[in-house]
């Protein structure tokens, strides 16, 4: 056991440091386990980024890490280069051996007979998975204060959002429980929790990465993708979840690039980058909006040509998301009626009919948010509606696409912050579902084109003191652009800060209560 | 229950042209379901041919199986369908306990075949050409077994068992356009049109079809206008008829039910029907309007089923010849009559024949001997047992071998019935049950010559007869040297002898 680094320092590693310390022999992958299970035991009783902490198991694959390496020879060289980095799951993603929830009642207590995609990657990695995250319930939000189980705290301001759907993730990053985690993006849900957190998430292109085993909110918009504190270690966490499945129709056959590699190109001269002209501005708080400004002297400085690009339909983007997801969302959450798993809830009078028992399920374990959508998305497709409703929403998603072909005709990678304000104050917004849905007004448009959307931290904002997120997108399979550009825009900002935005948040209380226990 | 009135058949035709429509459901017999990897296989216990896809569990996708699909497009081609180049499933949206996800994932306006036909032979020869409107993939859903209350309806059990096993089973929809101009033979047409299905899908290899599994299912819709009106009139679907001779009796019951509600001054409910075999009539289901929303959309988790015309044409090069054009080509090579044709393809024996002229070319087999053999002994044993000609456990093999014994004159008729039986009994081939039963006919004359002494003796009367001329009293003579013989005589040499010894030509 080496006993020269403190597991305080430990868990401010990159992933891609831990990697090189454990190849190394520095530190054993029991002992950064063990340096995050602390970590969550400790500041966890504040944050509530976990719903379930998978402590037996993580130690169990550390120390199967261990062995190996300490043994040597051929199965010692084989081990993935993220052997034994630890990491954390969206409670969205189905896993063997943890519950999982998707931040529902209606899920409690449900235990999935088969792993996700990504988590048989995870395990064939040997990456110990230290719990599953937070989320709002079913991945609906944009604060995590949907979730059944509490909301997540933001680590830079307990009485802040981290964002969502995925706060628990991005909040477990930041508050060091973690350094890697899985996140799900349907409008926004990794980028804008990674934008309030000072964290980074990556939305892949649409089918980079298997979306089998993820509880479904929105099909056609989902997709699985890293959370880290550097973009580097999103890329290495890309590498290691992508590639095609058989078991996805929608996933994507031909190889990318190498993200790593471009990850570490460490040049941006000669790209053309485009300001989207709709994505910001009006309705962009100015800290916001300072950050961005910076960010694009930074690049120009760098030698990138920065150009002005148009999308006009984005302006169409939130409110055709608004009929397109909810109406996927009213079928993909049609299973969830208590006849085959998960809560069973009985009438409490009347005759127990098929319908009456599946309406009262429904009617218990659902909450208000994930209603309103399952009603709206039913209004929706119903007869009569669908061509006004469905119908047109899918004709603008065809135009936010050529949109986007028109702007990559101009520019390598668009850049926009990644949401319009700082984290905003826990149950500020949770009355008004609109003010809700605004937030995710800059991400949700690389969803409905399914194109690769990288969120970096940009600063912190002048009037507030908090995150401001930084988002690059590219034309879908050319994610490695994001990668590019993002490894370069951090460098120049850590130059700028003096070392990683992350240091600059307060240090949380380590003396709380402990917390994260199963459910 | 109430029962409803019915017009007489005869009565309804005076006023009314039926119209007719069809959608009959085919379960493919892949390997793996339509979405997921798990078994189809039919009698398993039950849930046990079921994985997390199937279930619907949280998270699952599905994935299109690429033999559902050719098997799809084969049926398609025989349908004489187009094939899209491109198409997509839906999701038809409805809760339902048999139905996993809540919803079933079907094709719905983008169907793989389109715009067929197949012409349908009716028993006396007239063909009537079926325009098919689609043929479309979907997958089936599971089996409930609903208990107590009012039997096997939902509403009122006190529990419901549920079987995921079928669910996700393949199937292709074949739905016809509105069949008009059948008149009074529209339960006959009925009947035919899904015999003409079952035998093409049968025929590709591509389901089991056997109608009383569920193989095959037909969704029968019905609805009368009065003579020289242009509009249709309102239909009913019958659902699930589940054999051919239901399809024939639903389709008269409905055409005589809507007639008497016609007749009545009433118009006809909109409304799925339930077949019922034991009264032989329909009761009202649910109300079926254009109202009923199933919400459909296209399915996210799939992307488009893409047949290229190359694709195409590879499976349109596998099609086995179409049975109606095997059919033909058969009757000519065996010079049947329509009648006795028509009586080998009812008897299900036409494969058998085939195969047994096939094993028996080589020693000179005739198409009218196999037809003799399989239509006389083995089709009277099939019935006797309950079970299909093809299935009493009779090779062509054996039938020629038998065959063969009677030319040769080592055996007789009768004895060909016992070695037959030996066959049937497992004993073996028939040369060696003639062998083990000791059947080998008398065929040295000097044995028959006594017997023949002896039974002349006995009817001297009888013998006199012959020598007057009267050589059909024969048979009294030729009956007691059998007798005597126990049988293992030629008869016909039997004959020949007696004339000799009496003197008397043939």
């Amino acid at each position: 056991m080496s006993s020269f680094e403190p597991s305080t320092e430990l868990i401010r590693l990159s992933a891609a440091a831990l990697a090189a310390k454990l190849k190394a022999g520095e530190v054993s992958a029991v002992e950064v386990t063990q340096a995050h299970l602390d970590r969550i035991a400790s500041v966890d009783g504040e944050i509530n980024a976990f719903l379930h902490v998978n402590t037996n198991e993580a130690l169990a694959v550390a120390a199967e890490v261990d062995g190996i390496r300490a043994a040597g020879g051929a199965a010692a060289e084989e081990l993935h280069q993220l052997a034994g980095v630890p990491i954390a799951v969206k409670d969205l993603i189905v896993t063997i051996g943890q519950p999982t929830t998707a931040g529902s009642k209606i899920l409690e207590g449900w235990r999935s007979p088969y792993d996700a995609t990504v988590v048989r990657k995870l395990r064939a990695a040997k990456m110990p998975i230290l719990g599953k995250t937070n989320l709002d319930e079913f991945a609906m939000g944009s604060s995590t204060e949907h979730s059944a189980y509490g909301p997540t705290r933001n680590p830079w301001d307990l009485e802040r959002i981290p964002g969502g759907s995925g706060g628990g993730s991005a909040a477990a990053v930041a508050a060091f429980e973690a350094p890697l985690a899985l996140g799900t993006d349907t409008g926004g849900s990794i980028r804008q929790p990674g934008a309030v957190t000072g964290t980074v998430g990556v939305k892949p292109t649409y089918g980079a990465v298997s979306r089998y085993g993820a509880i479904a909110m929105a099909s056609s918009l989902d997709q699985i993708g890293p959370v880290s504190r550097t973009v580097l270690d999103s890329a290495l966490l890309q590498e290691v979840i992508g590639g095609h499945d058989p078991y996805d129709s929608t996933s994507l056959t031909d190889p990318f690039d190498n993200l790593v590699a471009a990850a570490r190109t460490g040049n941006v001269e000669g790209m053309r980058i485009g300001i989207i002209k709709e994505l910001h501005g009006e309705g962009y708080q100015a800290g916001v909006e300072n950050r961005f400004n910076e960010s694009l002297e930074l690049l120009k400085e760098a030698g990138a040509e920065i150009v002005e690009v148009s999308c006009p339909n984005f302006k169409y983007a939130l409110g055709a998301y608004y009929l397109i997801m909810p109406s996927e969302v009213s079928s993909n959450l049609a299973k969830f009626d208590g006849v085959r798993y998960g809560m069973r809830v009985l009438p409490k009078d009347g005759p127990l009919t098929i319908e009456r028992v599946m309406a009262a399920t429904r009617a218990a374990g659902f909450g208000d948010e994930v209603k309103r959508r399952i009603i709206l998305g039913t209004y929706a497709l119903s007869a009569g509606y669908y061509d006004a409703y469905y119908g047109s929403a899918q004709k603008v998603r065809t135009l936010i696409q050529r949109d986007f072909a028109a702007a990559f005709a101009q520019a390598d990678v668009l850049i926009s912050p990644t949401a319009p304000t700082t984290a905003f104050k826990l149950g500020e917004k949770l009355n008004d579902p609109l003010a809700m849905y605004l937030n995710d007004v800059a991400t949700i448009p690389a969803n409905m084109a399914g194109v690769p959307g990288l969120s970096l931290p940009g600063g912190l904002a002048d009037e507030d003191g908090l995150p401001v997120g930084i988002q690059l997108l590219a034309p879908a399979r050319e994610d490695a652009r994001v990668y590019r550009v993002g490894a370069v825009l951090e460098s120049l900002l850590e130059e700028k800060w003096g070392g990683p935005l992350l240091a600059q948040a307060p240090v949380l209380d380590s003396n709380s209560t402990v917390a994260g226990g199963s459910l | 229950m109430s029962v409803d009135t019915i017009l007489s058949f005869e009565e309804a035709m005076e006023k009314y042209d039926p119209v007719l429509g069809f959608e009959v459901h085919v379960e493919l017999n892949t390997r793996t379901k339509m979405f997921s990897s798990a078994p189809n296989v039919f009698g398993d216990d039950p849930n046990t041919n079921v994985n997390e896809v199937d279930l619907g569990m949280p998270g699952v996708l599905p994935v299109v199986n690429k033999a559902a699909v050719e098997s799809s497009i084969k049926i398609g081609l025989a349908l004489n369908c187009k094939i899209a180049e491109s198409c997509r499933f839906a999701r038809k949206n409805y809760f339902y306990p048999d139905t996993p996800k809540n919803f079933q994932t079907s094709q719905y306006d983008e169907p793989i075949a389109y715009d067929g036909w197949l012409d349908v032979e009716l028993e006396d020869g007239t063909v009537f050409r079926v325009e098919i409107e689609r043929a479309h993939m979907e997958e089936d859903a599971g089996k409930l077994t609903h208990l107590g209350g009012q039997a096997g309806r939902i509403q009122g059990a006190d529990y419901s068992l549920v079987d995921y096993n079928r669910a996700g089973v393949p199937l292709v929809e074949i739905v016809t356009k509105p069949i008009e101009g059948a008149g009074s033979r529209a339960p006959e047409l009925a009947k035919a049109y899904v015999a003409a299905v079952r035998e093409i899908v049968k025929n590709l290899g591509v389901s089991e079809a056997r109608m009383e599994r569920g193989n095959v299912r037909c969704d029968a819709n019905v609805s009368l206008r009065p003579h020289g009106q242009e509009r249709f009139g309102i239909r009913s679907e019958t659902k699930n008829v589940n054999s051919l001779r239901a399809v024939e009796h639903a389709v008269r019951y409905e055409i005589q039910r809507h007639a008497a509600v016609l007749e009545s001054g009433v118009p006809v409910t909109q409304e799925t029907r339930h077949w019922h075999e034991d009264t032989r009539s329909t009761t009202a289901g649910r109300e079926k309007s254009d109202a009923d929303d199933y919400r459909y959309f296209p399915e996210p988790d799939l992307v488009p089923v893409v047949a290229s015309r190359e694709w195409v044409e590879e499976l349109r090069a596998t099609l086995p010849e179409p049975p109606a054009e095997r059919r033909k080509r058969l009757k000519e090579a065996w010079g049947y009559s329509d009648l006795e044709f028509r009586d080998v393809v009812n008897a299900g024996v036409m494969d058998s024949i085939e195969e047994t002229i096939a094993a028996g070319a080589a020693v000179g087999l005739t198409a009218d001997a196999a037809r003799k053999w399989w239509m006389g002994e083995i089709v009277g044993r099939a019935k006797a047992a309950d079970v299909d000609p093809a299935d009493l456990g009779v090779t062509p093999q054996a039938i020629v071998e038998l065959n063969q014994l009677v030319v040769d004159g080592k055996i007789n008729n009768k004895m060909a019935s016992q070695v037959l039986d030996g066959v049937l009994a497992g004993e073996g081939a028939p040369a060696e049950i003639v062998e083990k039963r000791g059947l080998a006919m008398v065929s040295d004359d000097g044995p028959l010559l006594e017997a023949i002494d002896a039974a002349l003796a006995a009817q001297p009367d009888v013998a006199d007869k012959i020598r007057g001329g009267k050589v059909q009293a024969i048979g009294a003579i030729v009956g007691g040297v059998m007798k005597a013989t126990r049988g293992q005589a030629d008869a016909g040499r039997v004959r020949e002898l007696i004339l000799e010894k009496l003197g008397v030509q043939g």
